[in-house]
């Protein structure tokens, strides 16, 4: 089941384009990670999926047009916006009231469980407790909704390691099945990368990279080149190279217009031919982030041939 | 026509049982989600209930002082010829309590959520923006006139004991007091003057401050009020009239015309005087209605595209 499809989505404020003409297609029971540097449209786009901000464009999430059904959009689809979006005055039993009272696919029992493993008091007010409870707290409501899709927009902004990891922990052995859909927009991709089984790159509001986790493994890989066989490296068009003690970094695409790469010289490139240069692995995410948007910041015909 | 098909495609065993289900707790469920909005906004903003159970308070507190010395001088403690002066007074008081209330209240609904972000908590959960605002603007046309009311009539039994004890020590009979005192018409009156002079009567200005909260950043006050200043501004440089300006205050401080043919502004007169076909009757006071349900629907739309600030 497509749980998102989108052509053509277009946002702008004003003078800025924040969204470009983005097409999406979201399947059913995937991860996704949304990367991208500030200002690249991460947010507008996420918006637009929830019915936050009018848009320009085709845009169905499950079926239904988030800008004139959101409140119908919301029993299947929740999210958590920033980390301090929860109102400060209310107290934790107001909040599992509330929820209750106005979510038919709330299940109270479910939250009060996930609530019972952390710290937070049901008699606490909100702007009583830490970063790090409130993020506990509205993961604990969000759980406990049987939504179909979830959103996360930097859901970690600002909390500390332990938190982090254990926000994804619980969201991946709590929650997610393969009934279920997660995006999850962050700067600290690092984290997540071990989750995701879709990674996207967004870049002033275009979509530059979708891949499947599957296909980025097969696909990218990373050389880590002595200096005395880094013109060899070079000569077989890497992505992209850093600088790394003892030598450098060549990040190469196997995949990229296969007859581009044949053409390079007659022969295939693949692990093999790599390996004979250095050390291989698959490349970070982050790495492999860098890489692309450096290289489309280039020059557009680098950026056009891919 | 992909929906559809989409629909068809999920296992039948899961989506047969759901849809009647979904059917029928539409209906209830409208309820529950208007109920814990305003449930809400009762526990965001407490000054609506705490306000008027304070002053009812104070009220009560300097009734009681004033009873007191009324056992020593003995024209203090009842005015025979007028002795619902001052219930009338208290319930005057708690009448203005409401306005000042209502008002502060209208000024910050659309504004506290987004001030402080909640906007996209509440924007998370499966309500509608028609039903945020209706439940807003249930609490200065509905809500809060009910409990002022409410909280009048109680303060009022309070002082009616009060002055029974007084008169009661002072060696008088009560029966004066209680025979003067229609309480029970008094009550309803007091219910039918809120609702009409209070609510009703009212309501454009009230809506009016409830969607200006919901457009600009900071300093919702002077958006509602200069708009009404400048129009009363050019009325009077242009006509040298301050028919605008009479016009909105007469709204605010609840002097509708004919809701009753007493003279007084709180008609505590027996029931004859009220003239609820006259004040139906009233253009104005369905222009009033019209231009509040204008404002409620240009709001419902305004928060679909507001964020946080």
């Amino acid at each position: 089941m497509t749980v998102i499809e989108a052509h053509g989505l277009r946002k702008s404020f004003g003078p800025t384009i924040a969204l470009d003409g983005v097409d999406l297609h979201i399947e059913e029971g995937r991860i996704l990670g949304l990367i991208g540097p500030n200002g690249a449209g991460k947010t507008t786009a996420l918006n637009a999926i929830l019915g936050l901000t009018p848009y320009q464009g085709e845009l169905r999430v499950l079926g239904r047009d988030p800008w004139t059904e959101r409140d119908r959009l919301m029993r299947d689809v929740s999210f958590i916006a920033d980390v301090a979006v929860l109102p400060r005055w209310a107290r934790v039993s107001h909040l599992l009231d509330y929820v209750a009272g106005v979510h038919p696919r709330f299940d109270r029992a479910k939250a009060e469980g996930f609530l019972a493993k952390t710290t937070i008091h049901r008699a606490s007010r909100v702007r009583e407790l830490s970063k790090g409870m409130v993020t506990q707290l509205h993961l604990a409501l969000v759980m406990a909704i049987d939504a179909k899709l979830l959103v996360l927009d930097e859901p970690t902004l600002g909390l500390d390691i332990l938190f982090r990891k254990q926000f994804y922990d619980s969201l991946l052995n709590d929650y997610f099945d393969r009934n279920r859909t997660i995006i999850v927009a962050t700067h600290q991709v690092e984290e997540i990368e071990h989750i995701l089984t879709d990674v996207m790159f967004i870049d002033r509001g275009r979509v530059v990279f979708n891949r499947s986790m599957e296909d980025l493994e097969s696909r990218y890989l990373e050389v880590m080149v002595r200096p005395e066989q880094a013109a060899a490296a070079r000569a077989l068009k890497p992505m992209d190279e850093r600088q790394a003690i003892g030598g450098s970094i060549l990040l190469f695409d196997l995949k990229l217009d296969g007859t581009d790469r044949r053409q390079l010289d007659g022969q295939n490139l693949d692990r093999q031919r790599l390996a004979a240069l250095g050390d291989v692995r698959t490349p970070s995410i982050a790495d492999l982030f860098v890489a692309v948007l450096t290289n489309k910041q280039a020059g557009p015909t680098q950026g056009a041939a891919r | 026509m992909n929906t559809q098909s989409n629909a068809m495609h999920e296992s039948p065993l899961d989506s047969q049982p759901i849809a009647p289900a979904a059917l029928s707790e539409t209906r209830p469920m409208y309820w529950s989600t208007m109920y814990w909005s305003i449930r809400r906004e009762l526990s965001e903003n407490r000054s609506i209930y705490v306000a008027p159970l304070a002053v009812a308070v104070v009220a009560l507190f300097g009734f009681s002082l004033s009873s007191i010395a009324g056992i020593w001088e003995q024209q203090l403690s009842l005015n025979p010829a007028h002795p619902q002066a001052p219930y009338e007074m208290s319930a005057g008081l708690m009448m203005l309590t409401g306005i000042v209330v209502s008002v502060f209240y209208c000024l910050d609904a659309l504004h506290g959520e987004r001030r402080d972000r909640s906007i996209l908590f509440w924007k998370s959960l499966p309500v509608s923006d028609a039903t945020t605002v209706l439940a807003k603007a249930s609490i200065p046309l509905i809500i809060l006139p009910l409990l002022t009311v409410a909280i009048t009539i109680a303060m009022q039994w309070l002082m009616l004991l009060l002055s029974s004890a007084v008169v009661l020590v002072s060696g008088l009979s009560i029966a004066t007091l209680w025979t003067k005192l229609s309480f029970l018409r008094m009550s309803w009156l007091l219910l039918y003057h809120v609702l009409t002079a209070h609510a009703l009567w009212p309501a454009p200005v009230y809506c009016w401050l409830l969607l200006v909260s919901g457009w600009p950043r900071r300093a919702t006050f002077l958006w509602a009020a200069l708009p009404l200043l400048a129009i009363a501004g050019v009325e009077q440089i242009a006509f040298h009239t301050w028919h605008f300006a009479t016009l909105v205050g007469s709204r605010l401080i609840g002097a509708a015309p004919a809701v009753s043919t007493s003279p007084d502004m709180f008609p505590t007169d027996p029931m004859t005087h009220i003239a609820p076909a006259d004040f139906l009757s009233t253009p104005g006071l369905w222009i009033g209605l019209a231009l509040a349900a204008a404002f409620l629907a240009a709001a419902v739309r305004l928060r679909r595209y507001q964020g946080p600030i």
